[in-house]
């Protein structure tokens, strides 16, 4: 059972305490948008073994969304940070290369 | 025969006999013994029969990995299948009996499964029972019903109370034998907050019984002033019988306490369930003594060498007067050292090793005990008790050299961290030949948030096995603690043992080493699951080379065992079989609990009125006095409907809807969602999350709205009312309140974040009362305060006042097709105006009506219901409620879903009425059937049916359906098959089944 930090009330939270949104920063296809491009960001997602960005939810708490970035096969957690940014600040990406030099996820690094 | 001896026995209290029954006899033994070592003291070796071949078996361990003996204890609605008769301490009047076994114990039929052994070769689940079909019924399926499952469960609702407790420290100890002491003490001195738990009832693990020494002095001493210096800190927490089950993610441990396993402790919860997150977790949980494997080692008498020692250091108990030693390793020697100096017979001491040379065999010999070096076990004699043992040369293929005569034989095939909790949580394990075990890699932990391992071993949980080893290992594993958590040492220093040094062992998988086939199949393995090393070369001759295969295919290691007893022999076989060395076989995945722990305290305090809070309405309590059959709808208890004296079901839901639809009706609506939705950007955001214009409503007026997932899914329903320029007051359903408020709460936040909105959820704020029929108007201009005319309340308006003096907001909605007004009210007032509307409108004939009447009369106008008419597959569009979706919006979420190519077909399965030929009621669910079949040979269906009842306004059965090209096929006749095949006929027809020009509710 995890234990993430949300960013808003700064409390550590109990993954009972939390509930879990999927993969971060997609952005949102609309109406125009090609098939494939929908389909991509409907449906297809990235599985990493290692550093991996998520968002989560402070369902019990605050009630507010936020990211985690953590490893998925370590359960490290680098960081957590506000919901209202469309890619990882650089602080985040910064701590992520400390623990995890020449990571790479979707085209960040 | 085993037998209490005249003295010794460490736990035990000579002066205070406890009476107990086992198998309905009237039994006796002592304060201090556990149910094994009272059995056994009393002769009683034949403790059970085994899983698939009910052979007779006696206890072999000494402690919870106990694969045989396994008791039903308590009785009644205190009764507990499957406890392991060595970790049951004994109290008077407790009731067990054993398993596995029909009529008796003594005399079982389902032994006759040992001479078909066979034909019950692994994997015989999946080869025996495919054919011929007609088998399954009458043989396979009684066979493998009667022979499946250890015990039985209880039959009545458990008696005793159960607690969650939760808890966050810097340190657990798991373990409290002398590493786990260790490591405790050091922590705590250091000033950490320290938690150490023990399995056991007593502290201090094996080091006592195998005459430890430590700082000079006896290790008894050492673990009493240990524990006496530990309780006296306030920053430390002693738990005496309480197992850790499962490590998992980022220091969270389960941890299992027997608090009051005795039926007369009043007022403690029976078990208690800790949740614990830590810092750092030391597992000091010591080693478990492995088996070898030679022919008939399942025999009553054959037991684990240090679980020998146990039972007559602790419990002043022989297994036997005359016990063979067989082992490949030096620590066997103390048992046979022990039972010489208890005055009893150890004939032979048989040593699977050619040279044998350590200090404790030198003290055997000094002893005058024969050892036989390079001697293996041929095979056991005896059926339910050992009678002798035939020996053989461990080099070669089982001729016996000689025959021995013994009554017990105690074995050791040397030791094997116990590795489980280490594991649980990703911990990796390196192969240890010198030992022959897997033990943890310090260097692959477990890990926690922060990166770095938050599992550290200590002691023989590391693989250190000797005392000495043990304690340094300890003290490492505290400096490795105290380091991770920038702490510095404290005062005191790490204790020093004093112990004999040992030879190394030998490896032994089998025994005799070219043992043949007829041997082989008389090994086991498992001995909890009858698995033998037989089955599992079969397995992996079959191909279940796979470890993780191989487990399943021959159940090794599986039940309760998870691989205590079983795991490395299974694997050494297994790895002798594939011509590999057992580390590139590898371990199967350890899962917790580490021992099986009771259901009652994973529920916790979670029973009866606890399980799941139950929501009650304003009117909850009324409700619960006029007959209310309640239906759940999520967390509430909606009244279904109201019975009265002497009426069946249909009778009251059918008067309800006939008195609505023709004098008034009142339904409890506050379950329905309340969200207000507020702020510069509300109608803006509410376009996006509805199908429909929101944004271009009226202040005043009300509309009917569709919210759809991004997949274009419909996901909810509901009228929304504009209560001012800025702020909208959005309906849910019943059941999607929440579901809603967070679905709205995930886009704004993580999707349209700078817009200016605010949502609050204000469902419980408001009770909310329908005022249903033709009479609704007259009955609540009774009460006075509003003008509620069609002129000044329009359809679809809603109005703020006061009603009878009460504060309310009426809504003109109607989902009954009737005149209605949905009237909210703060909560705490909701009570008065429903008894308000009461006695107002007696002589109007109102009465309250259930939710299916509700459901009836939506249907009869052709309404849809969320969770009837959809299921997460079903867009708008099928329902035809194209008049509901905005054209002139450029997006809302859903909409670029809904014009992907499957979505736009026209051969999507779309809403109609229906109505038998016959004028009966449809079955729910039902499939319409169409020419042809499929792929897989079934038939070919072109519709179902989504919503049916019986319509007492129409006097027939109506029902509402999804079809394909359905609209376009009004009139036309399709074929519903009933459960039992007979069809029933209806026709395509309108879902509007009554006032379809929707007059009435206009009015
Ligand atoms: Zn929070």
């Amino acid at each position: 059972m995890l234990i993430l930090t949300c960013p808003y009330c700064g409390v550590a939270a109990d993954e009972t305490e939390l509930a879990p949104g999927g993969e971060a920063h997609l952005t949102r296809e609309g109406p125009g948008s090609d098939d494939d491009a929908f389909a991509g960001y409907l449906f297809h997602r990235e599985n990493p073994k290692g550093v991996h960005f998520e968002r989560w939810r402070h369902a019990m708490g605050c009630g507010k969304w936020f990211h985690a970035a953590r490893c998925t096969v370590t359960l490290e957690v680098f960081g957590t940070y506000a919901a209202q940014v469309t890619e990882p600040p650089r602080a985040i990406r910064d701590a992520v290369s400390a623990r995890r030099p020449g990571w790479r996820w979707r085209d960040l690094t | 025969m085993s037998i209490r001896l005249n003295s010794g026995g460490r736990r035990i209290d000579r002066d205070r006999v406890l009476r107990y029954r086992f198998n309905g006899r009237d039994m006796a033994g002592f304060a201090g013994d556990t149910l094994a070592s009272a059995l056994l003291g009393a002769g009683q070796t034949l403790m059970g029969r085994s899983f698939k071949y009910h052979r007779p078996r006696g206890v072999v361990a000494s402690g919870p990995e106990e694969p045989n003996a396994l008791m039903g204890v308590g009785e009644g609605a205190r009764f507990e299948p499957n406890q392991r008769a060595p970790a049951t301490p004994l109290h008077e009047g407790l009731v067990a009996v054993s398993q596995n076994h029909w009529p008796s114990l003594e005399r079982d039929v389902g032994a006759v499964n040992t001479a078909l052994a066979r034909f019950l070769p692994a994997g015989f689940y999946y080869k025996t029972f495919t054919w011929p079909r007609a088998f399954w019924k009458h043989v396979y399926e009684p066979f493998i019903r009667r022979s499946a499952g250890l015990g039985r469960p209880p039959e009545e609702a458990d008696a005793d109370r159960y607690e969650h407790f939760n808890i966050r420290t810097d340190v657990v100890v798991i373990g409290g034998g002398i590493a786990g002491l260790t490591a405790a003490r050091l922590a705590a001195e250091a000033g950490l907050e320290v938690l150490l738990i023990e399995q056991d009832t007593i502290w201090g693990g094996r080091a006592p019984v195998d005459g430890v020494e430590i700082d000079g002095n006896p290790a008894q001493a050492w673990v009493d002033d240990t524990v006496a210096a530990l309780a006296a800190m306030p920053n430390v927490r002693l738990r005496l019988g309480t197992m850790a089950a499962g490590i998992y993610d980022h220091g969270y441990l389960l941890a299992y306490e027997r608090v009051a396993d005795r039926p007369d402790s009043s007022g403690a919860p029976r078990h208690r369930l800790w949740r614990v997150r830590a810092r750092r977790i030391v597992t000091a949980t010591g080693a478990i003594e492995r088996p070898l494997s030679f022919a008939c080692n399942d025999v009553p008498g054959v037991m684990l060498a240090g679980a020998v020692r146990d039972y007559l250091v602790d419990y002043g108990v022989s297994p036997g007067d005359r016990t063979v030693i067989v082992t490949n390793n030096d620590d066997a020697y103390r048992t046979a050292i022990a039972l010489h100096r208890a005055g009893l017979s150890v004939p032979a001491i048989v040593d699977a090793r050619p040279e044998i040379a350590g200090a404790l065999p030198e003290e055997a010999r000094q002893l005058g005990l024969t050892i036989l070096p390079g001697t293996g076990i041929a095979k056991v004699k005896g059926g339910r008790q050992v009678t002798g043992v035939a020996l053989c040369q461990q080099g070669g293929d089982g001729a016996v050299t000689q025959e021995i005569a013994c009554d017990a034989v105690a074995m050791s095939g040397g030791w094997s961290p116990v590795v489980h909790l280490w594991s649980h949580c990703g911990g990796k394990l390196i192969w240890d030949a010198e030992q022959a075990h897997f033990r943890p890699d310090p260097d692959r932990a477990p890990t926690g948030a922060d990166g770095r391992g938050f599992v550290v071993t200590a002691g023989a949980a590391s693989g250190a096995l000797r005392a000495d080893a043990a304690l340094s290992d300890a003290a490492a594993a505290a400096d490795r603690v105290l380091t991770a958590l920038d702490q510095t040492a404290g005062d005191a220093s790490p204790p020093r043992a004093d112990v004999p040094s040992e030879a190394p062992l030998a490896p032994v998988w089998m025994m005799p080493q070219r043992a043949g086939a007829d041997l082989r199949a008389k090994m086991w393995l498992d001995f909890q699951n009858d698995v033998k090393v037989s089955d599992v070369r079969l397995a992996a001759q079959e191909g279940f080379t796979s470890v993780e295969h191989a487990k399943r295919y021959t159940t090794l290691g599986m039940a309760t065992d998870q691989g205590k007893l079983s795991n490395i022999n299974g694997l050494a076989v297994l790895a002798d079989a594939r011509g590999d060395a057992i580390p590139q076989v590898g371990t199967t995945t350890f899962r917790p609990p580490y021992v099986p722990i009771s259901m009652g305290s994973i529920a916790g305090e979670a029973r009866g009125d606890l399980f799941q809070p139950i929501r009650r309405t304003p009117l909850h309590d009324w409700h619960e006095g006029q007959g209310a059959r309640w239906e759940p709808v999520g967390q509430w208890r909606r009244p279904y409907t109201y019975l009265r004296e002497g009426e069946g079901v249909k009778d009251a839901v059918n008067r309800e809807i006939l008195n609505t639809r023709s004098n008034v009706g009142l339904l409890d609506a506050s379950t329905l969602g309340k969200i207000v939705v507020k702020g510069p950007d509300a109608g803006r955001f509410l376009d996006m999350l509805y199908t429909n214009m929101m944004s271009t409503l009226k202040v005043g007026r009300c509309r009917y709205g569709l919210m759809c997932s991004e997949n274009g899914f419909l996901m909810d329903d509901g009228v929304v009312a504009r209560l001012s320029e800025d702020t909208f007051l959005c309906h849910t359903t019943t059941g999607g309140a929440d579901r809603i408020h967070a679905h709205m709460e995930e886009w704004l936040q993580t999707e349209w974040w700078t817009w200016k909105v605010w949502i609050a959820n204000l469902t419980e704020h408001y009770a909310q009362i329908a005022v249903v029929g033709p009479k609704a108007r007259t009955l609540l201009e009774r009460l006075g305060g509003m003008d509620l005319s069609r002129d000044a309340l329009p359809f679809m308006g809603w109005a703020d006042g006061t009603l009878g003096g009460l504060p309310v907001r009426v809504y003109r909605i109607s989902f009954s097709g009737e005149l209605s007004y949905e009237i909210a009210v703060p909560a705490g007032q909701g009570r008065a105006l429903w008894d308000r509307l009461l006695s107002e409108g007696a002589d109007l004939g109102v009465m309250p009506y259930g939710t299916e009447a509700l459901h009836v009369m939506r249907a009869e106008k052709g309404f849809i219901m969320i969770g009837d008419e959809t299921d997460g597959t079903v867009i708008p569009q099928d329902l035809g409620l194209d008049w509901a979706i905005s054209k002139k919006k450029d997006d809302y979420l859903g909409k670029r879903a809904q014009a992907r190519p499957h979505m736009t077909d026209p051969d999507r399965w779309t809403l109609v009425g229906l109505e038998t030929e016959s004028g009966a009621v449809l079955p729910e669910g039902a499939y319409a059937v169409a020419e042809g079949t499929n792929a897989n040979g079934q038939r070919r269906t072109q519709g179902r049916v989504t919503s049916t009842y019986y319509s007492p306004t129409l006097d027939r059965g109506i029902a509402m359906g999804l079809v394909w090209r359905g609209p376009e096929r009004l009139g036309e006749v399709l074929t519903f098959p009933k459960v039992d095949g007979t069809p029933v006929r209806a026709r395509i027809v309108s879902p509007v089944f009554y006032d379809p020009k929707g007059e009435k509710q206009d009015v």
